[in-house]
């Protein structure tokens, strides 16, 4: 039991928290948000130089070997930087299908453009009427020849918009909501057949719904087992899940340190409004929240390598809850403490707030997780 | 960075596991798990047998027989000891005077009370809060006064838990009456039988007699009862309540109780079958498990920080343990409430202490839950903590 970070993850940290404090304060935010496609190729560039792409990969595919506590350093930090950039969709959710199931020619056609920035991921999942459920799908892949074709919606596609390679769970098999006879494909994003309605998020990230008609791809194509891939998906969700705890965290951290700063400062009656016993107390209780957060965000990282898919889930599920909980507590309070000036555009306060409501609904929100610890017959 | 517990950590787990098996006396036991109070002489009984395995005063130094386990180790073993559950040795003497008299105390009373504290030859309580000093300890009255060799001590304490069975009592009393609040006080030792001393007990709403108040009517103290120097009694005081902090989660006590709600959900029945079965209960069950794994984690991290950092240093998050801790073992009683319903509302006239057979074991489950109102307001009230959270961690 040791919660330091060893040398090299302290020298992560501290390299991409400088990286951040250099190019992405609120103003510089503001920027990369209005560039093509709503993030900034100079950030992404030079998160690669860092080597930050390349993390979780295995050192035998150009990666670091980088595991659980290295990405929950790099989510948090860019949780803290608010940032845009869409690391979750290509390194966490692409990277982890390809680290986990993908061929050598899949992994030696995709992995290095990931790593040098070239190239970004999108995972296609979500559909209309799934939910939160991984193994509901309606789109279909069925055989062609060797190969495969697509069809069916998707939507809220994170990175969607910008992605080279679409990541399309495909049911090839049985039911809607059966649990085999799912598969994972990877898809060129300009693939015949392939069309993108693209929008920005509530949380100025941007995605897309995406038709997939009729659309051809080959053999390869298939990720693992195109007629089981369901533990697979939910594997690489889980870690996107441990991921945005991480993410969280960080998010609640930045917006609890901003309100605490704006109390300090926010003068009425005379006085600095944090001098109010009311004021410090909800304080107090963000801070509470913020840490019960930072533990499960960490239970959830350890609980990423458990050996038993089910304990796995079940702990990762757990700490989604906590997470939920938190989030929404310290996001809903640093807008109340900061008045009406929480409620413009322009403080950066409410960026954090919309950021934290959206990665509470991502991967099942806390009454779906809560849910599942509870039919799982608890964690004690 | 690393999470998991160690091979040798797990081993120690299983050893601890296995003394308790093998040496908690059974009705003992069965008594904590029902929510029943101990005699005098069951706790005893049962610290007597921890003492003589060594472990009777684990986190000591070495010296006045601690065991030299690591901060982890003693993690361990609190949450194996309270979720077994055995009873957790006497915190008064052993977790608060012990501590305060092996670092501020001289040779002579090192010898004089240090081994049978561990033993439990003096049972000790504490005499801290007054009538009119409760969160705002320091504006304390009980007076002190030297005259040749001895200190005349009058006033009265207040919630002076189990004074009832007490042989001795650590006091705050104030010795500088011109001097500010916090600095006019010392840290006296005397023994509960001195002439003078009366106990009157304060009954509380579950029924019970845990606490009490304690009158002093000049009783004679010999001077060299003073622990430390004179007039730096709050130094010593905040000392102690800064030790333990990490006791106070009681993570494992509310494990115990968790399973026990499981273990009673399982069999009581509503609507035609087991609760357990009804989605809502569930639900709520699992909230509660879920906020207790991860105070679990945040106490886990507060402990291996003091093994890095040494004591005296508490982790800002050791702050959080106090609040989430008492608010998750307030759920626990709360949903063995609701697990029972009606059958909460029987009252056992007959006391606590199990000679009713024909009592169910349900007539405490509704005095637990009005007992534990009182974790939020000991140790510092919950609120208190808030105040300690904004001042020390958030600099408000």
């Amino acid at each position: 039991m040791d919660f330091d970070l060893s040398e090299e993850q302290r020298l992560l940290k501290e390299s991409i928290d400088g990286l951040l404090t250099d190019s992405y304060d609120f103003e510089q935010r503001k920027k990369y948000m209005k560039e093509k496609g709503g993030w900034s190729q100079v950030v992404w560039g030079k998160l690669a130089e860092q080597g930050l792409l390349g993390l979780p990969f295995a050192e035998a595919d150009g990666g670091f070997g980088g595991g659980g506590v290295e990405t929950m350093i790099v989510m948090e930090a860019l949780g803290k930087a608010l940032v845009l950039e869409p690391y979750l969709a290509t390194v966490v959710i692409g990277g982890g299908f390809l680290r986990h199931a993908g061929s050598d020619a899949q992994k030696a056609a995709h992995v290095p453009g990931i790593i040098d920035g070239s190239k970004t991921l999108a995972f296609a999942q979500l559909e209309k009427n799934s939910r939160y459920d991984l193994f509901d799908v309606s789109t279909t892949a069925k055989k062609k020849g060797d190969g495969w074709v697509i069809d069916g919606e998707k939507f809220v596609v994170l990175n969607g918009e910008n992605a080279e390679t679409l990541i399309v769970t495909a049911r090839t098999k049985g039911d809607r909501r059966d649990k085999s006879g799912i598969g994972v494909f990877l898809v060129p994003a300009n693939a015949k057949g392939v069309t993108k309605k693209s929008y920005p998020t509530q949380d100025g990230l941007h995605a897309a719904d995406i038709t997939f008609t009729g659309v051809e791809v080959g053999a390869d194509a298939a990720i693992g087992n195109p007629e089981d891939g369901l533990a697979l998906i939910e594997r690489v969700v889980d870690e996107a899940r441990v991921a945005l705890c991480a993410e969280a965290v960080g998010l609640m951290d930045e917006s609890l340190k901003t309100t605490v700063e704006y109390i300090k400062t926010r003068k009425q009656f005379g006085v600095a409004i944090g001098s109010f016993q009311s004021l410090q107390h909800r304080a107090s209780d963000m801070f509470v929240a913020a840490e019960q957060a930072r533990s499960m965000s960490m239970f959830a990282t350890m609980a990423n390598d458990f050996e038993n898919a089910r304990e796995r889930s079940n702990a990762i599920a757990a700490a989604k809850v906590q997470i939920g909980k938190s989030l929404k507590f310290v996001g809903q309070q640093s807008i109340q403490l900061h008045g009406g000036i929480g409620m413009t555009m322009e403080a950066k306060i409410g960026h954090y707030f919309k950021r934290l409501t959206m990665i509470e609904n991502s991967f099942g929100d806390t009454e779906y997780h809560q849910r599942r610890v509870a039919d799982a017959g608890g964690l004690i | 960075m690393d999470l998991a517990f160690t091979k040798e950590e797990q081993a120690f787990r299983e050893e601890v596991r296995s003394f308790f098996r093998d040496n908690v006396p059974p009705d003992t036991r069965r008594k904590l798990v029902e929510g029943r109070h101990l005699s005098k002489d069951e706790m005893v009984t049962w610290w007597r047998i921890l003492n003589k395995k060594g472990w009777g005063v684990s986190h000591w130094p070495k010296q006045y027989g601690g065991t030299g386990w690591t901060s982890v180790q003693h993690y361990i073993f609190n949450e194996e000891l309270q979720s077994y559950p055995a009873p957790q040795p006497l915190a008064f003497g052993v977790s608060m005077v012990g501590p305060v008299i092996y670092t501020f105390g001289n040779e002579e009373q090192k010898k004089k009370y240090l081994p049978r504290i561990a033993n439990v030859d003096d049972w000790w309580c504490q005499g801290f809060s007054e009538p009119g000093s409760g969160s705002d300890l320091a504006s304390l009255k009980t007076k002190a006064e030297r005259k040749g060799d001895k200190w005349i001590i009058n006033g009265q304490k207040t919630w002076t838990t189990l004074a009832q069975h007490a042989d001795m009592i650590f006091c705050l009393c104030r010795t500088d009456p011109s001097a500010k609040k916090q600095m006019g006080i010392s840290f006296i030792v005397f023994s509960m039988k001195s002439k003078g001393v009366t106990v009157r007990p304060i009954q509380t709403i579950d029924g019970g007699h845990e606490v009490n108040e304690v009158f002093f009517d000049d009783v004679e103290v010999p001077v060299e009862n003073l622990i430390g120097e004179e007039n730096k009694g709050w130094d010593y005081a905040k000392f102690l309540l800064g030790n333990e902090r990490t006791g106070i989660a009681r993570v494992g006590v509310s494990k115990e109780r968790l399973r026990r709600i499981r273990d009673l959900a399982g069999k009581v029945e509503s609507g035609g079958k087991p609760i357990i079965q009804d989605s809502a209960f569930r639900e709520k069950l699992a909230a509660c498990e879920i906020e207790l794994k991860a105070l679990e984690l945040t106490q886990l991290r507060v402990v291996a920080d003091e093994g890095k950092h040494g004591k005296g240093k508490p982790n800002p998050a050791s702050s959080v343990l106090k609040i989430k801790g008492s608010e998750i073992q307030q759920t626990t009683t709360e949903l063995l409430m609701e697990v029972i319903g009606p059958f909460a509302a029987p009252y056992d006239v007959h006391g606590d202490d199990g000679s009713n057979e024909a009592m169910d074991w349900t007539a405490q489950i509704a005095p637990s839950y009005f007992n534990n109102r009182k974790v939020s307001i000991y140790g510092g009230s919950n609120e208190i903590q808030r105040n300690i959270i904004a001042k020390a961690v958030l600099g408000l």
